[in-house]
């Protein structure tokens, strides 16, 4: 194998980095090859976390499935349960009323911003800048801080139900809502007075794990990753979901497809997602939040596949209805279990430095990978 | 005879044994000031549950890692394994030896007051006149600069050795990265000090502060760019932010300490924050004036006399560990490869070249 010759004819060293490391956001295990600091071959090794969620969802009801999905992506439960939910309600045609789908986008855009965050904060502390990682904190709280006043709970938070939600905006959301907004550009341009031209951050994220659009398309990726090759596809506005026609944004594209540039267009999005939520809370109709859902739904027999922009990029739901008060099956397309396979060709000929770096940049969560 | 022991023997050791302690309590207190400035750059308090705003934490956290089991793993080299973290630590100590924290005649008072309960006034006038007694250093070498760059360089076998020895994987690539970063940075670094030796004129630390009292002026005015390099130089040799490679806790999982723990884990810990220190200590002496108050040679700002030497020696060293862990709070890491890049296409080339203009210029015009 001619990319396992080594300088100096050395031997190759193989580490296992993970399951159990700092960097590997979670359970992930790759198996790298090493001739020095240079790494001939990264094996990524996933399953530690599988807990077979999409099994369970078949004997359970299509109600009961929610909470499982929340324990997926769990950084990005609110999106989670939004693309399935949607799926269910295109099913069996449940109407969701106006009011309930405003907020349902508000709170998904806050929690695009939120996952973004701590995307951020981890991101910067594998390359070493650890100030940034408290900051990027102090914001995800008053997030957090929203969601448990809505939701009753900060990270799995069960967000949505069928046909509309749980109930409608507390007294004093909108308020604290408007001040969250009013104050992030400003804490976004001091994470950029960090990083963006800091030589050193420069050095570690220009032409690391570079590629290309079409490449990136072949392997299938979505979401920053893709779009810091600079395609600008976007689930939101290339196949318009839950009412997200109705807004303006701008889907944030890279140049060189670079880590640099995956860290551009993440910081864009957390522009525009607070564009969003400005136009929402501009917008919010009155009325009620509860759609007219049945206790018990039985969609007709039939299949949809509800595909929706999660932070990490396209998330899908295949729903397969039998007409039985159980889902027949519920396939959950990841979007970093698609991103994840291109590490093995972003890290060839970077230094074990950058596979750190570069699982960051892919921003995984595990338990969505593994399901 | 009585005269020669308390030169020699007596004073020296009583020095060093002050010197000691005055240094272990500073590098444990050295943590907690991290720990609350890093804190406090963060937005968040820092420990606070430990005595009044977490004062007592390092005793506590010292406590900790004696009390704590002494592991050493089963295929390590287990005597290597166990002295590496001593090896580490010393020399950060031994460097003080030669480090001036005083004018030469900082302790005549006292000498004189102190050994006049018991010796003859002749005894006493002598040992107060001999600068080795009375000085503001443990003692004063004329090869003080060598003395410093080689003993310094020895603390980083203790992290090469350490890496080795664990016998195990990550170790191993952080000692390799250690020693790389030595290789590449005591070179720019020794070449740095050169430009202050030239002006200089001596290798004894004391005198270069004393020549800096005669010159009117601070050698970091003479020598920016030498003092750029050697503070830049000397971050790589603490193995701090953003150089702290042979550490990288995000890559490395520890570095070389990973199998590390319990007191011999502190070991490391503490030789970090030691060697923070010393080179602190080394570039106040080198380039800012060592024990000099600011403007020496300005009159009016005589009452800054007032303060004594030896604080302001520890005033500047604050300052320097400030910055170090105000860098820690800022900047990410470097790479490995764009670490070598830096130390031998840029830091070695501005350092030789500082050197020849320094000696072209003294040649030239003085």
């Amino acid at each position: 194998m001619e990319e396992e010759a080594t300088i100096l004819d050395s031997k190759v060293l193989e580490v296992n980095m993970g399951p159990q490391h700092p960097s590997t956001h979670g359970v992930l295990r790759v198996k790298l090859k090493l001739d020095g600091e240079r790494v001939l071959d990264a094996e990524c090794i996933i399953g530690y976390l599988h807990r077979g969620v999409e099994k369970i969802s078949e004997n359970r009801s299509y109600i009961k499935c929610v909470p499982y999905y929340d324990r997926t992506d769990y950084i990005a439960a609110v999106s989670n349960v939004y693309g399935y939910l949607l799926g269910v309600e295109k099913l069996m045609g449940i109407e969701v009323p106006k009011r309930a789908q405003y907020i349902r986008i508000m709170m998904t855009e806050f929690n695009r911003i939120s996952s973004h965050l701590l995307w951020l904060a981890t991101h910067a502390l594998d390359i070493g800048a650890m100030t940034i990682f408290l900051y990027c904190f102090r914001e995800r709280e008053e997030i957090l801080k929203l969601f448990e006043a809505l939701f009753g709970a900060r990270l799995t938070t069960h967000a949505f139900r069928l046909g509309g939600l749980w109930k409608d905006l507390p007294p004093g959301f909108e308020q604290a809502a408007r001040k969250f907004i009013d104050d992030f550009p400003y804490r976004v341009d001091e994470y950029e007075q960090i990083l963006t031209k800091n030589r050193i951050w420069l050095d570690r994220t220009k032409g690391v794990g570079v590629i290309s659009g079409e490449e990136a398309i072949e392997w299938g990726m979505s979401g920053p990753p893709l779009r810091g090759s600079t395609v600008a596809y976007d689930v939101r506005k290339a196949r318009p979901y839950g009412g997200y026609e109705e807004f303006d944004f701008d889907i944030a594209v890279g140049e060189n497809g670079d880590t640099y540039d995956r860290y551009l267009v993440r910081l864009q999005e957390m522009h525009q997602s607070r564009r969003i939520i400005q136009q929402v809370l501009d917008r919010l109709p009155e009325g009620s939040v509860h759609g007219k859902a049945p206790r018990i739904p039985k969609p007709p027999v039939g299949e949809y596949y509800s595909g929706i922009e999660s932070p990490r990029g396209e998330l899908g739901y295949y729903i397969v209805s039998d007409g039985s008060p159980q889902p027949f099956r519920v396939r959950i397309r990841p979007p970093t279990f698609v991103n994840l396979q291109t590490l093995r060709r972003l890290v060839k000929g970077h230094l074990v430095a950058d596979v750190v770096a570069l699982i960051g940049t892919l921003d995984i969560v595990l338990g969505e990978i593994d399901r | 005879m009585t005269e020669t022991l308390l030169v020699y023997a007596i004073i020296p050791f009583i020095k060093i044994a002050v010197i000691v302690l005055i240094l272990s309590g500073a590098i444990a207190y050295l943590t907690l000031l991290e720990r609350k400035l890093v804190a406090h750059i963060q937005v968040r308090l820092g420990p606070m549950r430990v005595g009044w705003h977490g004062l007592l934490q390092p005793i506590a956290d010292g406590l900790k890692f004696i009390l704590k089991e002494d592991i050493i793993p089963s295929k390590a080299d287990a005597l290597v394994f166990t002295i590496a973290p001593a090896i580490s630590l010393i020399p950060a100590f031994v460097v003080f030896s030669v480090v001036p924290f005083g004018p030469p005649e900082m302790f005549e008072g006292l000498l004189r007051w102190s050994l006049g309960w018991f010796f003859d006034s002749a005894t006493v006038e002598s040992v107060a006149q001999n600068t080795l007694a009375s000085g503001g250093f443990i003692t004063d070498i004329n090869i003080a600069v060598l003395f410093v760059l080689s003993v310094s360089s020895v603390g980083i076998l203790g992290i090469i050795l350490g890496g080795w020895a664990s016998n195990s994987k990550y170790p191993l690539l952080g000692a390799l990265r250690s020693s790389a970063q030595m290789v590449s940075y005591e070179v720019a670094l020794g070449f740095s000090i050169i430009g202050v030796l030239l002006v200089a004129g001596s290798l004894s630390l004391v005198e270069i502060v004393q020549n800096q009292e005669k010159a009117h002026l601070w050698y970091v005015f003479v020598q920016p760019v030498a003092f750029a390099l050697f503070f830049i130089c000397g971050m790589a040799e603490t193995n701090r932010l953003p150089f702290d490679l042979p550490e990288a806790e995000t890559e490395l999982v520890g570095g070389f300490h990973t199998e590390y723990s319990g007191f011999r884990f502190s070991l490391y810990f503490l030789a970090e924050y030691a060697n923070m220190i010393t080179i602190s200590a080394v570039a106040v002496t080198l380039f800012w004036g060592g024990w000099l108050r600011p403007f020496p040679n300005v009159s009016w700002l005589a009452f800054l006399g007032l303060i004594p030497p030896v604080l302001w020696f520890l005033i500047k060293v604050f300052l320097f560990l400030y910055i170090f862990i105000w860098i820690r709070g800022t900047l990410p890491r470097f790479r490995f490869d764009q670490l070598m890049r830096y130390g031998w296409k840029v830091f070695l080339p501005v350092a030789l070249g500082n050197v020849i203009v320094s000696a072209g210029v003294l040649l030239a015009f003085l």
